[in-house]
């Protein structure tokens, strides 16, 4: 039976020739994350169940990430849960406050999220992943616990919502505005429960770093899981971390078949899309930044999952080149892991921020989720790279979050306002996308 | 039977239980901020067996298992919503906090309606019209989850 990418690596997992949507499988996972917000009720579950040891301690990845370094002595406890776990099951891959950074951007660093393979995250936004080629989906900390228990979950095949690209991105365009103009198409729920598989000539022309950001947003729009279906690009980026990580495990790549059964198919010609901005407090509010009201900003949050890859801190950088941030504008840059930070440092990318006027901070989620470095008050207005606005998301329900690319997010703080990055500079972005 | 608290579409989990109450794992001390950014007044408001009537895709957004766990510990005995984010129907389901889906009952019931729900059978009834509706049948496997009382349960008694 023809069948998608996401219904053959279900059928793979479940031990089974064939899956289709619709049916309840019980799949084996290839990796199971949590971080420091869901690690430690995961833990609790687990103790619950009952079983003596974790189903395998080289397959569960955990992430200090959101509340570090610990904001306080309620978030210090949280982490030593955390820890403490880690130690008593003597689990591989824990990641320390200075040794990782935020989840969804380390684990393709590190390698151990690859194509073909089922990745459980604790965390809504663990549909990252797919931007490698496997199935990747968040749950809640219960269900992972179980999984740590039997190294299984169930799973409701997902419908498949296609999404093909044509042409190539425009300047300024990243693979943030790709998914904040299709969310804006199919809104909040779009593809509630579907597997978004973004497919198409056009999305050759993406880079890992944009294609992460893709993935990332399908929880945006409802779905259960994002996909980009293997190609030179990915395998090239796959096989390059393995080498500097020396993890040379295997994967299986997978596609669709042309004829599978796709439950929507919604087409996106990357000639026009514009760069976007979703106003508050959707990330459905999404429309061109060319026709969003001018608006004065307080806050810039250039960090969080989404964007804040060395690929996102070069577009920034390059929007900023020698000016300096509005005086009544705090710009905040939160490198997501402690590779991009080192990178970004080498680049001379830090030092240009701070001297421009803006706070550089250690990775972690942090003002993404209204946790630490950077809540905002009141009244306020805050252009974020991050991946949700909603009410009170980033602080006070009473804030206003718009949420966009690192270009546009710059040109905010450059310019105090809400503009255009057309209207801060005119030298060729498009360049700073294809580079390494 | 409870007082419907009757909301909107798109009730995300940040709403629920805002971050910044996500330092603890205690169900009380999450239960004192439920829906705190959507409704300041609710805690206060709220009473034993009441329910929650929302919209469609009912705790978009986060994975945080800490919202079912925040309104279940408000004392609220069920939600009833058009439509449900997947990842909060998970967690609902395996924390013991009952869910029905039905946009009937939801276009049908007001603020402040008396609401009786039954929901391993489905159905939700308002009091305060007499009308009843039948909400979506949980798939078998996810039923099993329910009867064995949440997934701790369950994978326990797999493993005994
Ligand atoms: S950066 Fe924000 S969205 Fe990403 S994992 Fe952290 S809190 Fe979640």
């Amino acid at each position: 039976m023809p069948s998608t990418i996401t219904e053959k690596i279900l059928a793979r997992a479940a031990g089974r020739d064939e899956v289709s949507a619709g049916e309840i499988v019980t799949c084996k996972v290839d990796l199971a994350m949590a971080n420091d917000v869901t690690a430690p009720s995961a833990a609790d579950a687990f103790r619950r169940m009952g079983v003596p040891d974790v189903w395998d301690k080289h397959k569960i990845a955990l992430v200090a990430s959101h509340f570090v370094p610990a904001k306080d002595i309620a978030t210090a406890k949280l982490m030593t849960r955390m820890r403490q776990f880690a130690n008593e099951y003597d689990i591989e891959h824990f990641f320390e406050v200075g040794r990782g950074g935020i989840e969804h951007i380390l684990l393709p660093e590190e390698a151990l999220t690859l194509p073909g393979q089922v990745v459980i995250g604790a965390d809504s936004h663990s549909c990252t992943y797919g931007a490698l080629g496997c199935f990747s989906t968040g749950v809640g900390s219960t269900d992972l616990g179980a999984v740590f228990a039997t190294g299984e979950i169930w799973l409701k095949v997902p419908e498949t919502m296609k999404i093909v690209y044509t042409g190539a991105p425009g300047e300024w365009v990243m693979g943030k505005d790709l998914i904040l103009s299709v969310i804006g198409r199919i809104g909040d729920d779009g593809a509630s429960y579907m597997a978004m598989e973004h497919t198409g000539e056009g999305i050759g022309h993406l880079s890992m770093d944009s294609r992460l950001t893709l993935t990332n947003m399908a929880i945006e729009a409802g779905a259960k899981s994002g996909i980009v279906p293997p190609d030179a690009t990915t395998l090239d980026y796959v096989r390059t971390r393995q080498e500097i990580m020396g993890r040379p495990n295997d994967f299986e790549v997978f596609h669709s078949d042309e004829d599978a059964h796709f439950d929507k198919v919604i087409e996106v010609d990357l000639n026009t899309v514009e760069p976007m901005i979703a106003q508050p407090s959707l990330p459905s509010l999404s429309i061109p930044v060319s026709t969003v009201e001018r608006r004065k900003v307080d806050q810039v949050f250039l960090g969080s999952c989404t964007n804040a890859r060395i690929e996102d801190l070069r577009m920034a950088a390059h929007v900023l080149g020698d000016r300096s941030i509005a005086p009544t504008v705090r710009l905040t840059v939160i490198p997501a892991t402690q590779r991009v930070w080192k990178q970004a440092n080498e680049e001379g990318l830090l030092d240009l921020f701070a001297s421009a006027g803006a706070s550089v901070s250690t990775p972690t989620c942090g003002a993404c989720l209204g946790a630490h470095m950077g809540v905002v008050g009141p009244g306020e207005v805050c252009v974020s790279t991050s991946n949700r606005n909603y009410v009170g998301r980033m602080g006070d329900p009473t804030a206003q979050v718009y949420l966009a690319n690192p270009a546009v997010a710059m040109a905010a703080a450059v310019a105090g306002e809400i503009v255009h990055p057309d209207e801060i500079t005119s030298a060729p972005a498009q360049a700073v996308l294809t580079g390494g | 039977m409870g007082k419907a608290f009757r909301y909107g579409d798109n009730v995300d989990t940040d709403v629920i239980i805002p971050a910044r109450y996500l330092t603890t794992t205690d169900e009380k001390e999450l239960a004192a901020h439920a829906l705190e950014d959507l409704d300041p007044t609710f805690v206060e408001r709220v009473k034993p067996g009441d329910i929650v009537v929302a919209g469609k895709n009912f705790g978009c957004g986060s994975s945080r298992e800490h919202a079912p766990v925040a309104i279940k510990g408000a004392g609220v005995a069920g939600v009833v919503a058009s439509s449900y984010a997947r990842i909060f129907f998970r967690n609902a389901i395996n924390t013991g906090l009952p869910i029905i889906e039905c946009p009937e009952a939801v276009a049908a019931i007001s603020d402040g309606d008396e609401v009786t729900i039954d929901a391993e059978a489905g159905v939700v009834r308002n009091e305060t019209t007499g009308e009843e509706f039948k909400g979506e049948q949980l798939p078998d496997f996810v039923m099993d989850i329910v009867k064995a009382g949440g997934l701790v349960e369950w994978v326990r008694s797999k493993n005994t």
